[in-house]
Order: structure tokens, then sequence, then C-alpha cells
């Protein structure tokens, strides 16, 4: 079995790519299955289901951290996958926020860019775009051809290593390209004993355990506090 | 030699092998895309953009060969697509823009504001300065930097137009200032002057390849009295939009 990590952030269009690239494997006899991680609530595993009649599954990290919860549930994603007997599992992430990157060492990885979320995303979003291996460019053709070639441009300087796949996650336009190059990805679906590509937040404070009530005499744990004396607060 | 898109026919939605068996574009060249609404128009451009090899529902082969005959693989640096937007998402001036897009492709220096900006401006009529904001162009302003930004300093050698509006350029232009600079322009359009300003026209039927036609003598002539409509209309607007009346001394 293949398995591949997709991850991006919210509305970048990751369903509407994996929905594209999934009915290509189907055509070429591959069978497939997808994993999605989400927070409170997801459709998706039903619109897998739905749309492409392939077996589908859905994980809701509801109070914990997203990431946490998607990185200790990958070896469970995987012995699904595999007991489905399928080709081929996609693994979608919530894709929240840009602190981390679930990708892992050795199992392929794909970050999707919604071309609209400007000119500087690529430098903006760390090491979720730095440590992929494929990048999937979506809704370039909202902008110009000026603008999807600065995005690019931007995402090669971000990570020069990663090969860019413009995908219309509308119309499929691109998604021929993407699933050739996933066609040929080795078979690997062990994670355990891999690691990550880049570490995870701690994440162990009050507010980790419910606590809702502001004042620093409710805070304790892992508690930073803003410091103006710091580069980074005020603009430059 | 130039270099040239090939286009090697697959079949039609029937399954039907396309009567257009293969079309030969060369640098500098423009093709019209014409046919009713469904009949397989953007199908054929997204066949070329993601050069199809016999990969996609029509099973048409693509390839574009360099110069040197030299068949390129599926990259996304070969086709430019011009935006069916009239906006940018950018917040800056033209030479901002035009600084940051020549930057990202190795090109510094050689003032391709100015020389952007001066390009556009024979495109439509209302002049833009490389001081002005991109967020202030009109529509037409803003199509026509992307004409003259894609002629000038994007490297795609091949162009894709589709269905652009009438958003208040010389379209017949327009597509003479990207062949001009040596790009080959594939435009799929319901309108008889962008059809007829290319000197092949392609007709799609049930999405096949159905016909394939060279402007006559009689084309371009008719071509010149529809671009002159095509203008009135233009003025018309303009003059509707100052505020003014309609005369009848308009048509004398």
């Amino acid at each position: 079995m293949k398995a591949l990590i997709v991850a991006g952030p919210p509305s970048a269009g990751k369903t509407a790519v994996i929905l594209h690239v999934a009915r290509r494997l189907l055509a070429a006899g591959d069978k497939v299955a997808a994993v999605k991680f989400d927070t409170r609530s997801s459709l998706d595993p039903e619109l897998y289901a739905s749309s492409l009649g392939i077996p589908a599954i859905g994980g809701l990290s509801d109070y914990l951290c997203p990431d946490h919860y998607f990185i200790s549930n990958m070896e469970e994603a995987l012995e699904w996958g595999k007991s489905r007997g399928a080709d081929c599992l996609f693994i979608e992430t919530a894709g929240l926020c840009l602190r981390c990157a679930p990708h892992i060492e050795g199992l392929p990885a794909v970050t999707v860019v919604d071309s609209l979320s400007g000119l500087h995303a690529p430098q903006k979003m760390g090491p979720m775009l730095a440590l992929t291996d494929i990048v999937v460019l979506t809704k370039g053709d909202l902008v110009s051809q000026a603008e999807r070639e600065v995005i690019s441009f931007g995402i090669h300087a971000a990570n020069p290593r990663a090969r860019i796949h413009p995908v219309n996650g509308l119309l499929g336009t691109g998604s021929l390209g993407l699933s050739g190059e996933l066609r040929q990805l080795p078979e690997l679906d062990e994670a355990a004993e891999r690691k990550l590509r880049h570490d995870m937040p701690a994440a162990i404070c009050s507010y980790c355990t419910g606590e809702r009530r502001i004042g620093r005499r409710y805070q304790s744990g892992n508690v930073e506090k803003l410091r103006p004396e710091s580069p980074h607060a005020e603009p430059a | 030699m130039l270099n040239r898109l090939e286009i090697a026919g697959g079949a039609d939605r029937a399954g039907r092998p396309e009567e257009i068996r293969g079309i030969a574009l060369k640098a500098g060249e423009s093709l019209a895309v014409a046919g009713p609404t469904g009949s397989g128009k953007s199908e054929f451009l997204a066949d070329i953009e993601q050069l199809a090899a016999g990969d996609t529902p029509s099973g048409r082969i693509v390839s574009y060969r360099n110069a040197k005959g030299e068949m390129a693989g599926r990259s996304p640096a070969i086709v430019a697509t011009l935006s069916q937007r009239t906006n940018f998402i950018m917040d800056a001036r033209v030479e901002e823009f035009a600084a940051l897009h020549a930057a990202s492709l190795g090109k510094p220096g050689r003032d391709w504001a100015q020389r952007t900006a001066d390009l556009a401006n024979t495109l439509c009529g209302e002049p833009m300065t490389p001081e002005s904001p991109l967020q202030r162009l009109s529509g037409g302003q803003a199509r026509a930097l992307m004409i003259a930004d894609i002629a000038l300093i994007s490297d795609a050698p091949v162009v894709l137009i589709d269905e652009v509006e009438n958003a208040g350029i010389d379209k017949h232009l327009a597509v003479s200032v990207l062949t001009g600079h040596g790009k080959i322009a594939v435009i799929a359009t319901h309108d008889p002057v962008l059809i007829l300003s290319s000197p092949r026209r392609l007709i799609m039927a049930e999405g096949g390849m159905r016909r394939l036609l060279a402007a006559a003598g009689e084309d371009r002539r008719c071509l010149d009295r529809l671009a002159g409509y095509d203008a009135a209309l233009l003025r018309a607007r303009d003059i509707l939009r100052r505020g003014e009346e309609m005369r009848e001394e308009f048509f004398r």
C-alpha cells in the first residue's frame, strides 16, 4: 500500500484535489481509501464514500490538539487502510496551524497551497511547506499568470526540492500530472519507528485541561507571555 | 527551427476518431477554437495545459518542442493562461508588480515596469503609469496589463485564452501583441472578431476537433467590418459611461 499524507490550510482544496486524483487512480484499477482528520465535525468521509464509493473514515480530535491527535493515530490509520486492501491510502489532515508539519520522514508528503492566500503565503507557511515533497497549487485560475509565477517562485524558494503541480480543484485540470507522479511512488505503509519531519509544540497548560477563565491566576504549566522588548513585538 | 506545439487527435465523446487528426502551431502563430457551448473547447485547452499524453478522456497527445527540436516534459513553465479575472490579488503598484514578476524569473533590471505599462497602454484607452496601483485599474486596464506582462516578462512559450469577455481592450491587437512576441496563442472564444483574428480556426463539436479552417480573403474583409462594429460598441459604451447621450450622428 502507498500511504500519502495531504496537508494544507483550511479551504485550500485538499479534499477536492484528493477526489480528482483518487478518481484517476480508480480509473487505472487501483483500490483507494481515505482517512480524514478533523477537529469538531467533518463531512468529508461521507463525501469520499458517496462521490467515489471508496472506503473512508474520519477522526475528530475534539478537545485535543489536532496535530497531536493526528500523529498519535498514524499507525491506526495505516492499519485500517491495509485492512481494507487499499493500494493507495490518502491521509488528509485538518490543516489548522502552521506551527508544525504533519509530514513524516520516509512517507510521501503533499502540501496544498491556495493561490489566493497571497504572494507572501509561501514565506509564512513554515515547515508544512518547507518539509514537503509535493506542492499542489490550487485556484490558479483566480489569479493572473504573473501572480501564479511569483507564488511558484516563492514556493521554490521556501522548498527547492518540492515538485509543484498546479491543479484546478473544480475541474480537475492538472490532476493528471499529479496522479502520474503518485503512481510512481514506492509502496510504504509502516509508520512505527519513523520520525516526524518537524517537532510539534508543547501544549500543557491550564487551558489544555478545559480552563476557560482569563487571568494570570488561572494559568499554569507551559505559559509564555508577550515580551514588548522582543524584536517581533512591533512591526519594523 | 521554431518552437512548436503539436496536437495529435484522439476521439470525440462518442468514441469516434476526431476528424482533424493533428495540428501543429509554430512560435508566433495563433489558433482560434470555436464551437457551441459544450462542444469541447475547454477540454481542448485543458489537454494543452496538461500536455496530455493519451491519458485524458479525449486521448489526444500534446507535445511541445523547443527550437532545438527537443521535446519538453510535463511542466507548468510551458503554458501560461490568461486569467478570466480582471483583478489582481496583489496590493501594489504596477512597477512593484512587474519588478517582482521579473525578479522571480531571474530577470532583474531592464525597466520592466515602463515597458509593460507602455505595451498595456497600446491595448486599452485609459493609460496607466508604473505608479498606478493595481487595485485602482479598470477591468480593461488590468486585462491589458496581464496580456502585456505575459508577452514581455513570462517565459512560457504557449498562452491559452479561454472566453475573454469584452473588457474594453483591443482584442485583435491583444492577440497580435502575444504572437508578435513569439508566443503560440490558443484562444477559445465565441467572439467573431477574435475567431477571425487568427489565421486558422478550429471548430469543435461533440468533444472532437471537427473542422480546421484557414482565414480566406473574404473572411479578412469581413473581419475589418466586424472589428468596426466592435469599436463602435466600445465607443458607445464610453459615451454612455461618461453620462452623455447617444446621438444619431454617431452612426454617420
